[in-house]
């Protein structure tokens, strides 16, 4: 066998580990449960599973849509209306935007510091373009569809709930709203939207099935079955929240 | 056959290490993948330069001493084999070849592509056994194991603790090593005991030494040589939440 | 090679009586450590695989201060964690007729009446206890569906006494081990130093003081004391190159204690392992085993024509040799290991053998395949075939296995007494590196029991016997001082060499010599040829090796070059060994020593002893007889026809 060797110039280059004796003890002292990776993810999984049952209801509402405008709008009063007089105008619906909020800001915190520990426990890249080896794709754009997702609800809200950005403006009918903002002319709204949902079940199809295994739910029998509630549920979602603007943008509801 | 080997070189610790191409030819297809270094390495002693210094023990697969990341996959691409046992015939004639050691912080590079596992162990030392003193041990049929539990128990426990698992893991995490120790003594009536506490301590062990999070990407499970399946993780996980709700 | 014979070794501390009583006797007998007195005790442990880890674990469990050694970056890694079958114990959970005097009496006449009887006794007896604590520790064995330990016949057992974790028992015993050993060393009771060699022992006043290491990371030369030190380092089996050993297994550690004083009983007795993979080229690095159990369906052939190129499916059964099923009809494929295996060598060396340079007979399923349907054969063997296809990229589902015989375990050692104590006070040696329970031959499934024997319940209850007398004070540095000037000036010359060869090439060289003149079959001729020729590579080595980098920073080159300047020596004792040992039995044949049917013949008026050989400063080697008695089991000459 012969053997000639070349030096690879600009190829990727670990960083210069201190010496033994003064490096820094690596070993750090165990904290509590939200410091630990195991709680992080708990704190995601539990987050999760109360932004997805909000994502029920939000798809529940959406498809009333179909039921008329007068049915929407009388759906979208209830929210603010519901648990009055006992208590004030509103009360639910900011009870429920407090925990979602909360959730968002959890989730979040939770996926940023955990990305922030992966990227520390792996400071030097491979050379090789790493090749997936496990079945799935969406598992790799969770951090990725996770920021889609949040770009798309700010806008989501200034066009929808804000008016901010919708032709109908704030002082309209949620109907009027969401009829015009998925107008046939603004078929790139629409599309935005879908390419949002799908995101949004991606992010689902990985995050419901991963809930149930951060929370230690999922075990060798049950597997095949919550991939299959994984699945559905998210294809529940993309097609409940995809009908009202394709309606809307073809013309069947009008 | 002829390859051209891209191989990451690292004098020590201290090294910034970088990448070395090396073409190798007449190289047999019957040799395994560590025989055509050890031949590679036989040539560079003749010529007086320092030979690749590599992990390697068994040679059979068993040890879990030994481990590259080939072409950006941990062991490489044939599937629930360790590098040892893998066979140049699975290569093309004339194929270019990247030979790195496992990335992660918590496995430091010694030299080249050997690594230092030494937080494996001291996952193991925070909970990883049963605590029985020799000869204290009740007769082995005194507490009868469900033929199933044992057959998981098993199949959990024949981890390597290669690092692979590591290695691909696009967080860096050791879950599947961690849990494949935690979910073996899990199952068994003999693990029952300190089942709890193993899990938090493991765990909490785990995190100290720097390894990522796990994302459920099941990276580690497909270059598992032994194929741990992913639910160790979700045993582990469950564990941990009542160890903490205790 | 010259050698001289002294004096016989007639006491071996085995208690007196009964031979079921010896053990208890012993136990009780051996002084205890007051437990604040552990505490000031230190011992070292070399190895980490079932006999060291164990018995690494058991010490500190009992309150010792350990310093537990290894070369590999991990306990966990030791090559007991290979082993594929599985783990003898006189359970008797079949009442198949199994008991304690039945595993003691295979055992004796398997090692071909060349074991003691008292040690082998309280292997058996011990044998049991292993299970129990394996078992409590989680090591997950194979079970029925009742929830009980399941076992097989193994190694042509007739009583099912193998308990098995599938093709991984080692594995799991070894873990169960390392757990244990990681929890003393959490504990603080062991402390741990991974990739650390021995390269000499501490003597110091007649006692084993200590050792001196070399941090592999750094190339530091360390010197750690201790009121004992333990040798766990396995068996030499590497002195062949090729073997189913793992690639770091040396003698080193051994030879050193060997040359500080402690006699080498046995180097000669070589188990050859029939059912391994064919060594496929030059290149090859190290041979793998397939479990034995293969045999049970399997049938082994060779062509009956010499030469016969044609594919193994075109040669019709006529002209087809199931050569074991002709010459032995009552046990046909399924005789010992060291009779299948020379069978396997007589055939190739008639011309007849198969695959790459005539070395490998076909180990064939067809009949299996067609007799039990492909799906039972692949319930019962497919991890086996698989890993067979991953190594030769052939199917054994369609082409027969090729195999051929490999060394495989060493039952010589450093010579031990009933205590597992060298003739070197202090020095304590277990598991394969010492020469003890398995006299010429091993049986299947017997290494493992031994390794946890060792080193969960014998020694540390005999060690304590001696540490009783200690902590044995300050170490003579002048001592130290040659220990660690031997040491440093072996890798400066090492270094300093820089000739035209390889380590790898000297070692390749060497393990060819020894295994085509002391290997499966040896003559006065051939041990001559060899003992002559080691000599001359040896001089070569030391002209003409080049080890290149430094030795102050990871070198593996270095770390083998050390190696194999052992190997020499020791290639050397085993051949003399074997020269010496004019008669056939177990492991070792002399070709000259045979009956009419060409089987071995033992000589047990001239050699019914061990042969402990002492290391003499001169280099001639002084032979001491320790003669070998049996009360309980009949000599008798195996048959298997």
């Amino acid at each position: 066998m012969n053997v000639t060797a070349t030096i690879e110039r600009g190829a990727a280059t670990a960083p210069v580990i201190p010496p033994k004796g003064e490096e820094k003890p690596r070993a750090k002292r165990p904290g509590g449960f939200l410091t630990s990776s195991n709680g992080k993810k708990a704190v995601m999984a539990v987050t999760g599973a109360v932004m997805v049952l909000f994502l029920v209801g939000h798809m529940l509402g959406n498809l009333k849509i179909f039921a008329g405008r007068d049915s929407f709008d009388e759906y979208a009063l209830a929210l603010r209306t519901l648990l009055e007089p006992i208590a004030p105008y509103r009360t639910l619906l900011t009870l429920v935007e407090i925990v979602l909020v909360v959730s968002v800001v959890l989730h979040m915190w939770a996926a940023i510091s955990l990305s922030r520990r992966a990227a520390a426990a792996r400071p030097v890249k491979y050379a090789a373009r790493k090749k997936s080896q496990a079945k799935g794709y969406a598992t790799h754009i969770m951090r990725f569809g996770g920021i889609t997702i949040a770009l798309f609800v700010v806008w989501h809200l200034l066009d929808l709930t804000f008016g901010v950005v919708n032709p109908k403006g704030f002082d309209s009918s949620p109907a009027d709203r969401m009829i015009a903002g998925f107008d046939p002319s603004r078929w790139y709204v629409t599309l935005l939207y879908i390419v949002a949902v799908a995101m949004v079940g991606l992010h689902l199809r990985h995050g419901i099935w991963s809930a149930f295994q951060t929370l230690g739910v999922a075990n060798r029998d049950r597997n095949r079955a919550l991939r299959a509630v994984a699945g559905l549920g998210s294809a529940v979602l993309v097609i409940g929240f995809l009908a009202p603007p394709l309606a809307i943008t073809f013309g069947v509801v009008q | 056959m002829n390859l051209t080997l891209k191989v990451w070189r690292q004098s020590g610790p201290k090294d910034r290490g970088r990448m070395v191409t090396y073409r190798v030819e007449d190289v047999s297809p019957d040799m395994s993948f560590l025989e055509m270094l050890d031949v590679l390495n036989e040539r560079l002693i003749l010529e007086g330069d320092d030979p690749i210094a590599f992990d390697h023990d068994c040679r059979e697969g068993i040890c879990g001493m030994c481990g590259m990341v080939i072409n950006g996959v941990a062991h490489g691409e044939q599937v629930a084999t360790t590098t040892c046992q893998l066979h140049m015939r699975h290569f093309e004639d004339g194929a270019t070849i990247t030979i790195e050691p496992w990335r992660a912080a918590p496995f430091p590079v010694i030299k080249d592509l050997v690594v230092d596992r030494s937080s494996f162990d001291r996952i193991i030392q925070a909970g990883g056994f049963v605590s029985v003193p020799a000869g204290s041990a009740p007769d082995a049929h005194s507490v009868p194991v469900r033929k199933e539990d044992a057959d998981a128990a098993f199949d959990a426990a024949t981890c390597i603790g290669c690092g692979a698992c590591v290695a691909a893991c696009p967080n860096g995490s050791a879950s599947l090593f961690t849990a494949a120790k935690i979910t073996h003594l899990s199952l068994l009536p003999q693990g029952q005991p300190e089942r709890l506490s193993r899990a938090k301590a493991m765990v909490d062990q785990m995190d100290a030494e720097g390894f990522g999070g796990c994302t459920n990407t099941g990276e580690c499970t497909a270059v598992c040589p032994k194929g741990i399946p992913l639910d160790t993780i979700a045993q582990m996980n469950s564990d941990y939440l009542k160890a903490n709700a205790k | 090679m010259n050698f001289v014979e002294g004096a016989e070794i007639r006491d071996t501390k085995a208690p007196a009586g009964p031979i079921e009583e010896r053990w208890e006797k012993r136990k009780f007998g051996a002084r205890l450590v007051n437990p604040a007195n552990k505490r000031k005790l230190d011992v070292i442990v070399v190895g980490t695989g079932l006999a060291g880890g164990s018995a690494a674990a058991t010490l500190g469990e009992l309150g010792y201060n350990v310093k537990s050694f290894c070369y590999q970056d991990s306990p966990r890694r030791a090559h007991s964690i290979a082993a594929q079958g599985g783990i003898n114990a006189a359970k008797n959970y079949r009442g198949d007729g199994d008991s304690i005097y039945r595993l003691f009496y295979d055992t004796v006449k398997g090692g071909d009446f060349r074991a003691r009887e008292s040690n082998v006794y309280r292997l058996a007896e011990v044998s049991v206890n292993i299970i129990d604590q394996a078992v409590a520790q989680g090591v997950p064995f194979a079970r029925e569906y009742g929830g009980l330990l399941d076992t097989r016949s193994f190694g042509g057992a007739q009583v099912s006494r193998t308990f098995y974790a599938r093709g991984q028992t080692g594995q799991q015993l070894l873990l169960g081990a390392y757990q244990a050993l990681e929890r003393q060393i959490a504990a603080g009771t062991v402390e741990m130093f991974t990739r650390h060699e021995m390269l000499d022992l501490i003597v110091s006043d007649g006692r084993a003081r200590g050792v001196i290491v070399r941090d592999m990371v750094t190339g530091d030369i360390e010197r750690h004391f201790a009121d004992a030190v333990v040798l766990a380092t396995g068996g030499y089996g590497n002195v062949f190159y090729l073997s189913t050993n793992a690639k770091g297994c040396n003698t080193t550690a051994i030879w050193r204690a060997h040359e500080r004083g402690a006699y080498f009983a046995n180097p000669c007795y070589t188990q050859i392992h029939p059912t391994c993979i064919p060594v496929s080229g030059d290149h090859q690095s190290k041979l793998t085993l397939m479990s034995e159990s293969l045999r049970n369906d399997g049938r082994v052939w060779v062509p009956l024509r010499k030469n016969d190129s044609r594919a193994p499916g075109d040669i019709p059964d006529a002209e087809r040799d199931y050569y074991l099923e002709r010459i032995y009809p009552a046990f046909g494929n399924l005789v010992p290991r060291d009779i299948a295996s020379r069978a396997a060598k007589n055939v190739c060396d008639e011309g007849r053998g198969v695959g790459p340079g005539g070395l490998g007979v076909y180990l064939d399923f067809r009949d299996a395949i067609g007799r039990l349907g492909r799906d039972a054969v692949e319930k019962k063997y497919g991890n086996l075939f698989e890993m067979y296809e991953r190594i030769t990229g052939e199917n054994p589902y369609e082409t027969p296995m090729r195999i051929y015989p490999a060394v495989h375990y060493t039952m010589g050692g450093l010579w031990v007494d009933y205590d597992l104590q060298s003739t070197v006070p202090g020095l304590f040696v277990i598991g394969e590196a010492n020469f003890s329970d398995h006299g010429a031959n091993r049986l299947g499934a017997s290494a493992l029991m031994q390794g946890l024997a060792d080193g969960y319940f014998v020694l540390p209850t005999t060690i304590g016997d001696y540490l009783a007398d200690g902590p044995f004070g300050d170490v003579d540095e002048e001592a130290v001082a040659a220990a660690e000037v031997a040491v440093r000036t072996k890798i400066d010359r090492l270094m300093s060499v820089n000739g035209t060869r390889t380590p790898d090439s000297f070692h390749r060289e060497l393990g060819k010599l020894m295994w085509d003149y002391c290997g499966m079959d040896r003559t006065e001729e051939s041990l001559r040829k060899a003992l002559e020729r080691i000599p001359e590579l040896r001089q070569e080595f030391w002209e003409n090796v080049k080890v290149t980098g430094v030795a102050e920073e990871l070198n593996q080159t270095l770390e083998k070059a050390g190696r194999v300047a052992d190997f020499f020596d020791l290639a050397e004792l085993m051949c003399l060994d074997a020269l010496v040992r004019s008669e056939s039995c177990g492991g070792h044949f002399r070709a000259e020593s045979q009956d009419s049917d060409g089987e071995a013949l033992r000589d047990d008026e001239n050699f019914a002893h061990v042969s402990a050989w002492e290391h003499s400063p001169d280099g001639t080697p002084v032979l001491h007889k320790e003669p070998l008695e049996y009360e309980y089991v009949k000599m008798s000459q195996r048959s298997y026809k």
